[in-house]
């Protein structure tokens, strides 16, 4: 009698095992179509079909280009709309898009674009130079907090300013002066001065062009200013109804779950051939990873090195590397002694042991840097001054300028950060303050949190030797050695210690219209600066994604301009 | 009683205002801002002093509180994110269920398996399978949850394929959510596939987070079903002849059960900050998640209004807590 209870309470933790075991196990056929990626054909399609399950590290912000800046924003708005200028599949060379080609005049301040034919937007409406143009009309006209940099940050990267200039903050001067629709088909886009660095500019998702009729419809621009300034959309076009013309159309989205686009059946270029993509959320990376292994999605992004010989060692899995668009370097100031002289900087530059850094903290996934632009860009020298790990060389050219050795090096690392073109600094420092140190140098350590510290200082020019990087916004050389040198800046000390002639070349470089002509300016900038040395580029890391086995036709780009349209999903 | 509730309830004006002091200047001391998460190594000087003037952070700080207190307590409006420029509220409503559905399934899943479990030990006082118990709840309370929940995916995602690792509901299923409790939503719409899905969401998660609190649970069961069974009034009864069922239940178990429905309520409350961890490897979609995603842009206003909700709800739930008692025991009487 007296066990009664306990037999009773045994019973009941044995029935809810069961009950547990059971609801996994008697589950098992119905969750089968989601593990292997659902192939789920729909009304006869052919071969295409099914659906993919990618995950990014975070929700879209919005599905309006104009507005975002983020990279996962930008992923879905990719796949949605189009622009004019298209890049080469997985490279940075501009091609048509939904211009079929464009003209410069004389000078390069009037651009004329033939808009492709017989294409209409989700909605039904025709795509026209009217439509296009009222796209431009829209981003030059933003107000108020829409001209915040958290808003239209690449409209002012690529143009600077808008009509008025509301916020004080905002650039003064803007490259887009207007757009003519003269005819039914030809957009003819006028700019205050020449400029050909706005072509390649103009294929970034955040230059999507957008049905004028869904803007209006779903108030794009409509909003109240919070108590912060921030504007906050009361229209629904970035969360509901973002139309534009590309190969998928939005479907639905629930925040922080799921976001979902479904093939276009009317696009007019080759038709997507997976029924429809769905965008989840995982922000942590060993969950992506798993969630990959369990069959919960098919494709992530932002793989950490660490993760990637386990993924590559499994025969489900695959790995897909991004061509290199970044670069890792050590800056000099060079407007403060010791580094104003060119001797010292050399026998740094011969002091770097680059390579063993590369071999060791980058997992394989990435390559010497010799020029501050990875070699995808045109523009690229075919050579440049190469500076080989070479201690005694280093203390040679110390001796040789009348230094006594050591020469004592200030040199600044960042804390508490892991950037693609450098996923671990404190060990990229210790392996270059180590090879220093048998070149002639005394290190002296020094190191600031990355945000706000180190990076407020290295952009106030308070650092004399230090690790920094950039990944470029588009694939082209003036968004980066144009970033770095073009105008005397503080971080390199450019403005106590100008390098004109690489200054003025930057600056013609960027307003020459001729693409032949400028590459060949930008080789030569590229040689210039190798000689010049205001910094000693030393790493182009590759970002890796990865898939299951049985996804093809992902073509990776190194400015991430990737289309879902190719991908298809294998039995 | 009514009065012991109102003064509970006044007490949360000191906590609150106490908290919202805090909390706005743990966030100030984090280093970095919002411009440079927004805009990382792309920062120009100008674009940062954009940002920052727009949220006011180049104001002193007691302004920047003043104002924020102002905004929050007096206007009432919790602000909007600072990367989906949404309602904090809005992005707060469509959270709050996930936390809480996750939050009761672990809370289940450790009293069904707790409070059972401490028994058995305590009636097998001294057995192999009391220190079992007692060194499995030690094993228990150390793991840390990320560990747990990543061998647990291992096993039961990756392995054996048995349940999912990421999320609330497969991404395939069609389901509709009128409340945002996806348990509870498959059975208003009757959706037996989304039900299933959801609770298979839910298993993985709930063990994660509900090891702790299992632990916790089976030992102060079997702690205090050993005080309790030697009472003189448990003797009584059995001299009376009370059946060993009836002692068990009526005079065991009811009266050991006030210290476990403290610890019960303790837990709950632990729980909320306990699913940030679980929720961020889990990809459960609640307020865990947000506001570690939060942390990581230094989005200011979600962590502001994110913590003074969670607070909000923690003392609420120790006051039911405490409310809860008068009814398990009904020689507590609030005054």
């Amino acid at each position: 009698m007296r066990g009664k209870p306990l037999r009773l309470l045994l019973l009941l933790i044995t029935l809810l095992l069961a009950l547990g075991i059971a609801g996994c196990g008697g589950d098992d056929d119905e969750a089968e179509p989601s593990d292997t990626g659902a192939a789920t054909e729909e009304d006869g399609e052919a071969a295409s079909g099914g659906t993919l399950v990618f995950a990014g590290a975070a929700d879209p912000v919005a599905l309006d280009g104009a507005l975002v800046s983020d990279g996962e924003s930008l992923r879905v708005i990719q796949q949605i709309f189009e622009t004019l200028v298209a890049l080469e599949p997985g490279g940075t060379e501009p091609v048509p898009g939904l211009a079929e080609s464009w003209e410069p005049n004389e000078d390069g301040t009037e651009w004329t674009f033939q808009i492709r034919p017989d294409v209409t937007f989700h909605d039904g409406d025709p795509l026209t130079a009217e439509a296009v143009c009222a796209n431009f009309d829209r981003w030059y006209n933003f107000k108020g907090p829409l001209q915040n940099p958290s808003a239209s940050y690449y409209w002012q990267v690529a143009f600077g300013g808008f009509a008025t200039q509301d916020n004080p903050d905002a650039p003064a001067e803007s490259l887009y002066e207007s757009c003519e629709a003269t005819d039914e088909l030809t957009a003819v886009i006028n700019l205050t001065k020449p400029s050909a660095t706005f072509i390649p500019a103009l294929a970034q998702g955040s230059f999507g062009i957008a049905s004028p009729a869904a803007l209006t419809e779903f108030e794009a621009d409509a909003g109240t200013v919070d108590a912060d300034g921030v504007f906050q959309p009361e229209g629904t076009f970035g969360t509901e109804h973002p139309i534009g013309t590309g190969p998928f159309k939005f479907e639905s989205w629930t925040r922080g779950d799921s976001l979902t686009i479904v093939r276009n059946d009317d696009y007019w270029g080759e038709k997507a051939l997976l029924d429809s993509v769905i965008f989840r959320p995982i922000a942590d990376n060993a969950a992506r990873l798993q969630a990959l292994q369990a069959g919960d999605i098919q494709g992530y992004d932002l793989v950490e090195p660490q993760d990637i010989e386990t993924i590559a060692a499994d025969s489900n899995l695959q790995v897909i590397d991004r061509p290199p668009f970044n670069v890792a370097y050590v800056g000099f100031n060079v407007g403060t002694p010791p580094l104003d002289d060119i001797a010292v900087r050399q026998a740094i530059a011969y002091g770097l042991d680059r390579q063993s850094v590369v071999d060791n903290f980058y997992a394989g996934r990435a390559e010497v840097a010799h020029q501050f632009m990875p070699p995808e860009v045109e523009g690229y020298a075919d050579s440049v001054t190469e500076y080989e790990f070479d201690p005694e060389r280093s203390k040679q050219i110390l001796q040789d300028a009348g230094y006594t050795l050591p020469v004592k090096l200030d040199f600044w690392y960042p804390t508490d950060v892991s950037r693609p073109y450098m996923p671990d600094p404190k060990r990229n420092f210790e392996a270059f303050a180590a090879s220093l140190n048998e070149s002639g140098f005394e290190v002296v350590p020094h190191s600031a949190p990355w945000s706000p510290d180190y990076l407020g200082q290295a952009n106030e020019g308070k650092l004399p030797v230090f690790l920094l990087g950039w990944t470029g916004d588009y694939g082209d050389a003036d968004n980066f050695v144009g970033t770095f040198f073009q105008t005397p800046g503080a971080q390199f000390g450019t403005i106590k210690a100008p390098n004109q002639e690489v200054h003025d070349l930057l600056a013609a470089a960027e307003a020459e219209t001729d693409q032949a002509t400028r590459v060949g300016m930008y080789q030569e900038a590229n040689q210039l600066i190798s000689d010049w040395l205001p910094g000693v580029p030393y790493a182009h890391s590759s970002p890796a994604l990865a898939f299951a086995a049985n996804v093809q036709g992902f073509q990776p780009s190194p400015t991430t301009n990737e289309s879902f349209a190719t991908v298809s999903i294998t039995e | 009683m009514l009065k012991f509730v109102v003064r509970r309830l006044v007490l949360l004006i000191p906590i609150l205002l106490g908290l919202s002091i805090l909390v706005f200047l743990w966030i100030r001391a984090l280093p970095g801002s919002p411009a440079d998460a927004l805009l990382g190594e792309r920062a120009t000087a100008e674009q940062r002093a954009a940002i920052e003037n727009q949220y006011g952070l180049n104001e002193p700080l007691h302004e920047q509180y003043f104002r924020y207190f102002q905004q929050t307590f007096i206007d009432r409006d919790f602000g909007n994110s600072v990367t989906s420029r949404r309602a904090i509220t809005d992005e707060f409503r469509e959270r709050l269920p996930a936390t809480i559905e996750l939050a009761v399934g672990a809370m289940l899943f450790s009293i069904i398996f707790g409070v059972p479990l401490g028994f058995l030990a305590a009636k097998k006082y001294g057995s192999f399978f009391d220190h079992g118990s007692l060194v499995a709840s030690l094993i228990g309370i150390s793991i840390p949850v990320f560990f747990l929940a990543i061998i647990l995916k291992y096993i039961f995602a990756v392995r054996l394929g048995w349940l999912p690792s990421v999320g609330r509901q497969d991404v395939l299923i069609a389901a509709e959510h009128p409340t945002n409790f996806y348990v509870l939503d498959a059975i208003i719409t009757l959706n037996w596939e989304a039900f299933v899905d959801a609770i298979k969401h839910l298993i993985l998660p709930a063990i994660a987070l509900g090891t702790i609190p299992l632990a916790v649970i089976t030992r102060i069961t079997r702690a205090s079903v050993l005080d309790v069974q030697n009472e003189d009034y448990v003797r009584t009864a059995r001299a009376k002849g009370v059946s060993p069922a009836g002692v068990d239940r009526r005079h065991i178990l009811r009266n050991a059960l006030l210290p476990i429905s403290t610890i019960i309520g303790l837990q709950t409350g632990l729980l909320l900050s306990g699913a940030v961890l679980t929720e961020t490897v889990f990809a459960w979609p609640g307020l865990g998640t947000w506001l570690v995603d939060a942390i990581a842009a230094r989005n200011y206003p979600v962590l502001q209004g994110g913590i003074l909700f969670i607070a909000i709800i923690f003392v609420f739930v120790n006051l039911i807590v405490d409310v809860s008692y008068a009814f398990i025991n009904p020689r507590i009487r609030y005054s």
